[in-house]
């Protein structure tokens, strides 16, 4: 075991930190005229975080940090600068919607930034009650952000909705982890899984419990049937804390599962395989069937984020346990992929609900969108590319991620249940290929109600352009992303 | 002989280079450029595809100007490309009429030209592409990406009902391509991980595999094509589509269901394939008929020719159920000899639509009166429409009738309705529209095409006779691959001793 204290594996968490309490502080002695100093500081502070989270990627190092409570390897890093993306898109796509609405404060860069650092802190956590205290600290920080505009009823109500649902998600969680710990006797993830195959474990407190995690965690997910809070707080939430609650709390999500239910209790892998079969058929219905009927752009957002991460799920249930190694690290590869390009394309539909946005107009029906080509042919573009993604189009980015689970889902040959499964995966994609078609519809189709010209900074186009363009060309050339997954993994899961 | 230089990778990418380039710079200030641009991209893809007929080996089954490069390492999939005699003839097919389709829409379109021409020319790239893949998921990949192209062209440059003919064209193709994706995954699964079509043709399958992926690729091919009952969208896109958009819709998109039974269902599915060939032929047989009946009692032209599209269409699958070589042949000869056929007589009657902007058959009549060269130029097709001997229309129906008598008399004597039918439909509205006294005071107003559109039409005129005199290059670079495939088809895959 290393050194108690060794800093190497929190180094990207240790700048995040310093950053964000400087942030803080700093703040206090800026004019709000001079806010754009904030926003600066915050943007060098994740560019430092992301070239220190770069390190273990480039080498290939596996570092356990705090008596191994502390994890950093490939994957973090991989998690991590995703996570540092969507943050800093966030902030860069925020700007000028936040400065009409005055959000445009100190609390959004730090509260921004202490959510990203509950976030990776969840992605590195080798331990239940790290993991735990990561999971608070993104809640907590985003149950503020959400409720930023305090002076907005549908947003107090949805920070409220947020934070009584999340504190018993979190709970669920946390009386899951209690059984675990009840049943092995440690908290550490390791030697988690050492024990219950060292017959010391006491199985019926150890199925009770994973069953309250895998509650948890689709909780956290937003898969159905803990689904409720996702379209009602996205709606509600001001569209740039939406924009971070879509993207980068997936990636940690994503991250906690992999580490609670794949390395933690591999043995039980049976019995939550199938909670999450049904955790994810039921997604992909009520995601897929009810977002059909939504005319609001963030909601439906949200209906289709509840069916996406169905799609997601399957590809987590569909490794371990096999004993190919090389089977199941392509299966949580493919997971992985998946959770990285559906945070680019959301965060990129989000951003074009900004863009559109103006002083005292929301732009978030659908009908919002309505003659898009006309105004701005461009964006009109790279949102269809975005939505396209969404429904899982070739050549974008989002058919190569439907099409790597669905491959990793039959891997080892499939049996009637994960044919089913796969079958069943591609039908709700064509129900939800309807909405996503349906935007592309009215920005393409329908004449505009507004002709207003595009108004949007230098930044905030430049980083739409760039998003819209990652989707397309990750999805003509997936293999450098897809290949990162895949080695990440496999270097997680010890191969 | 296999050229160095990637004529195919020249003909996919240079038109999707440039409809990117116009999507991205073209302003439709400078209409001019714009239509400047698209016409010498399209010439120049086109002038791509004539090192591959030229340098093609008739005597050579398999695969040639094969082009691979490892594109995703796992799941392993390659870019690989290649044309062998039954791909072959599609290739230039597109190239061409991707020409044609920008000279149609040269005065007829003036809102957003430049997004306009950029989805004709990414469309045309991506069509070469499906017929040149050579590895399943890139196959797919063109195959579903030419929907986005199309979904936009029919949805805004299209008529007053577009909205909906686009989404029902977008649905119902996306629903059939679902269900490949997960036969092309089953086959990666079976083939021990490999996306080479190749592989999969020669691969051991047991009965039931083989009939759950024929129903997979049935559902994919069978909404393209489209065959009678899964037809309905067809007429709808045709209608609302600008004329270009129907031509290449007729003439290419169709196309890519039909090739996919030849490169995926017939090889891969051996058994399955005799033993659904009934059922297939039956509704073959009823698009002939039935459809040739519903195509005579349309009033509106556009919508004529759409039905009078799926009834040959019709044709090329029964051609392809005979299983033999006559049958294949004449599908493909039909293929390519509806390529021109439908995609003139669209033009024709945009012709008529710019003019008059009325697609309904009483809103004309004595036309000839006003545009002697256009009537002469369209009762060319009208007739190579209805397969009169010495036009391309000829060529492959009476291979396939022939194919059919062969296989069994019933059959090919239902099959040669056609020849009846077609006749009745075609030169009636023909009658109506061209022929009698001047209808109308638009009529009389009239004037007769300019030398764009003789162009045009006269191009698919040298190619309508040229392969209605001289078919046999076209039928000789088919023989070796089409002897091939059959062969594999006649090889019953459950013999290997699988269950």
């Amino acid at each position: 075991m290393e050194p108690l204290l060794s800093f190497t594996a929190v180094f990207p968490e240790a700048i995040l930190l310093t950053g964000a309490c400087f942030i803080l502080i700093a703040d206090l002695f800026l004019a709000q005229h001079s806010r754009n100093g904030a926003y600066v500081l915050s943007l060098l502070c994740l560019l430092a975080v992301g070239v220190a989270a770069w390190g273990p990627l480039s080498e290939g190092t596996v570092e356990y940090g705090f008596g191994g409570m502390y994890l950093s390897d490939p994957m973090t890093a991989v998690l991590k600068i995703g996570a540092v993306l969507a943050t800093a898109v966030t902030f860069v796509y925020a700007q000028a919607y936040a400065r009409q609405r005055n959000m445009w404060r100190g609390e959004f860069f730090s509260l921004g930034l202490f959510a990203l650092l509950g976030i990776m802190t969840m992605i590195s956590a080798n331990n239940l009650l790290v993991i735990y205290l990561g999971l608070e600290l993104q809640a907590l920080s985003l149950y503020g952000m959400v409720a930023l505009r305090r002076d907005e009823p549908r947003a107090s109500e949805a920070a409220m909705k947020y934070f009584v649902l999340g504190a018993l998600a979190s709970g669920f969680l946390l009386y899951g982890m209690s059984m675990l710990y009840g049943g092995t006797g440690t908290l550490d993830i390791n030697a988690l899984a050492h024990r219950i195959t060292g017959g010391q474990a006491v199985n019926l407190a150890l199925v009770l419990g994973t069953i309250f995690v895998v509650a948890g965690i689709a909780f956290k997910l937003g898969a159905a049937p803990f689904h409720m809070w996702v379209p009602d707080v996205y709606q509600g939430a001001p569209t740039p804390v939406a924009l971070l609650l879509a993207s980068a709390p997936k990636l940690a999500a994503f991250a906690i599962t992999f580490r609670l239910l794949v390395e933690g209790v591999p043995q039980l892998a049976v019995d939550w395989q199938r909670m999450l079969a049904f955790v994810a058929v039921a997604s992909l219905a009520v995601g897929n069937v009810t977002a059909v009927a939504q005319t609001n752009l963030k909601r439906m957002l949200g209906y289709s984020t509840v069916g996406q991460m169905g799609f997601l799920l399957l590809a987590l249930l569909a490794g371990v346990v096999g004993g190919n190694t090389s089977i199941t690290a392509g299966a949580y590869g493919a997971a992985m992929f998946y959770v990285l390009t559906y945070a680019l394309a959301t965060a990129g539909s989000f951003g074009i609900i900004l863009l559109l946005a103006r002083e005292g107009f929301e732009a978030e029906e659908i009908a919002d969108l309505a003659g898009l080509a006309k105004r701005s042919p461009w964006y009109a573009f790279v949102m269809t590319l975005l939505m396209l993604s969404l429904a899982g189009v070739p050549p974008t980015v989002g058919f190569a991620a439907k099409f790597v689970v669905l491959q990793a889902l039959v891997s080892d040959g499939g049996s009637a249940t994960t044919w089913t499964l796969a079958v069943v995966a591609v039908l709700f994609s064509l129900i939800g290929a309807f909405y996503y078609l349906r935007v592309v519809k009215v920005m393409w189709f329908d004449d505009a109600v507004q002709a207003s010209p595009i108004v949007a900074g230098h930044d905030l186009r430049i980083a739409l352009t760039a998003n819209g363009a990652l989707v397309l060309l990750l999805g003509v050339l997936p293999q450098g992303l897809l290949a990162l997954c895949n080695g990440a993994v496999l270097r997680a899961l010890g191969g | 002989m296999d050229s160095t230089f990637p004529w195919l990778s020249f003909s996919i990418w240079v038109p999707i280079f440039f409809g990117a380039y116009l999507l991205v710079i073209g302003r439709d200030s400078h209409p001019g450029v714009v239509r400047a641009v698209a016409l010498v991209a399209s010439l120049v893809s086109g002038l791509g595809t004539v090192p591959v007929v030229l340098g093609f080996d008739s005597a050579r089954a398999g695969l040639q100007f094969t082009e691979k490069v490892a594109w995703i390492s796992n799941p392993t999939a390659h870019y690989y490309l290649g044309v062998d005699g039954i791909s072959l003839w599609f290739v230039p097919l597109t190239a061409f009429i991707t020409v044609i389709a920008v000279l149609a829409g040269w005065k007829a379109i003036e809102q957003r030209l430049a997004q306009y021409y950029a989805a004709f020319l990414i469309l045309s790239g991506l069509m070469i592409g499906v017929f040149c893949a050579a590895d399943g998921l890139l196959f797919f990949v063109f195959f579903e990406a030419t929907l986005i192209p199309m979904y936009l062209i029919i949805g805004v440059w299209g008529g007053p009902n577009r909205v909906y003919a686009a989404i029902k064209f977008f649905l119902y193709t996306f629903l059939g391509s679902l269900l490949m994706l997960v036969a092309i995954v089953y086959l990666y699964q079976a083939a021990g991980g490999s996306f080479d079509i190749a592989t999969w043709q020669h691969l051991p399958l047991g009965h039931t595999p083989q009939m759950l992926l024929f129903v997979a690729f049935l559902a994919a091919f069978a909404v393209k094509v489209p065959m009678w009952p899964v037809h309905t969208w067809l007429p709808d896109a045709h209608v609302e589509a600008p004329t270009a958009g129907s031509v290449v819709l007729a003439a290419i998109m169709l196309k890519l269901g039909a090739y996919g039974f030849v490169r995926f269902s017939l090889p891969i599915a051996p058994d399955a394939s005799h033993e659904l060939a009934a059922p297939i032929m039956a509704i073959s047989l009823i698009a002939v008929v039935y459809v040739g009946f519903v195509a005579l009692v349309q009033t509106d032209m556009k919508k004529l020719v759409a039905y009078s599209s799926i009834a040959h269409m019709g044709f090329v699958t029964l051609g392809f159920f005979l299983f033999s070589p006559i049958g294949v042949e004449g599908a493909l000869a039909q293929m390519i000899s509806h390529g021109f056929v439908s995609g003139a007589m669209f033009l024709c009657i945009g012709v008529m639509y710019d003019r008059v902007h009325s697609r309904n058959i009483v809103d004309y009549g004595g036309v000839v009166n006003t545009m002697p060269r256009f009537a002469a130029l369209m009762m060319l097709f009208a007739m190579a429409n209805c397969g009169l001997p010495a036009t391309s229309g000829f060529v492959g129906e009476f291979l396939v009738i022939l194919g059919a008598v062969q296989f069994d008399f019933w059959i090919g004597a239902i099959a040669a309705t056609t020849l009846v039918l077609g006749a009745a439909y075609s030169l009636w509205m023909y009658k109506r529209v061209i022929f009698g006294d001047v209808a109308n005071p638009a009529v009389a107003k009239l004037q007769d095409i300019d030398g764009r559109e003789f162009v045009a039409l006269g191009l698919l005129a040298v190619a309508v006779l040229a392969m209605g005199v001289y078919p046999a290059p076209l039928i000789d670079s088919m023989h070796s691959s089409v002897a091939d495939l059959l062969a594999q088809v006649a090889h019953s895959k459950l013999v290997a001793g699988n269950p």
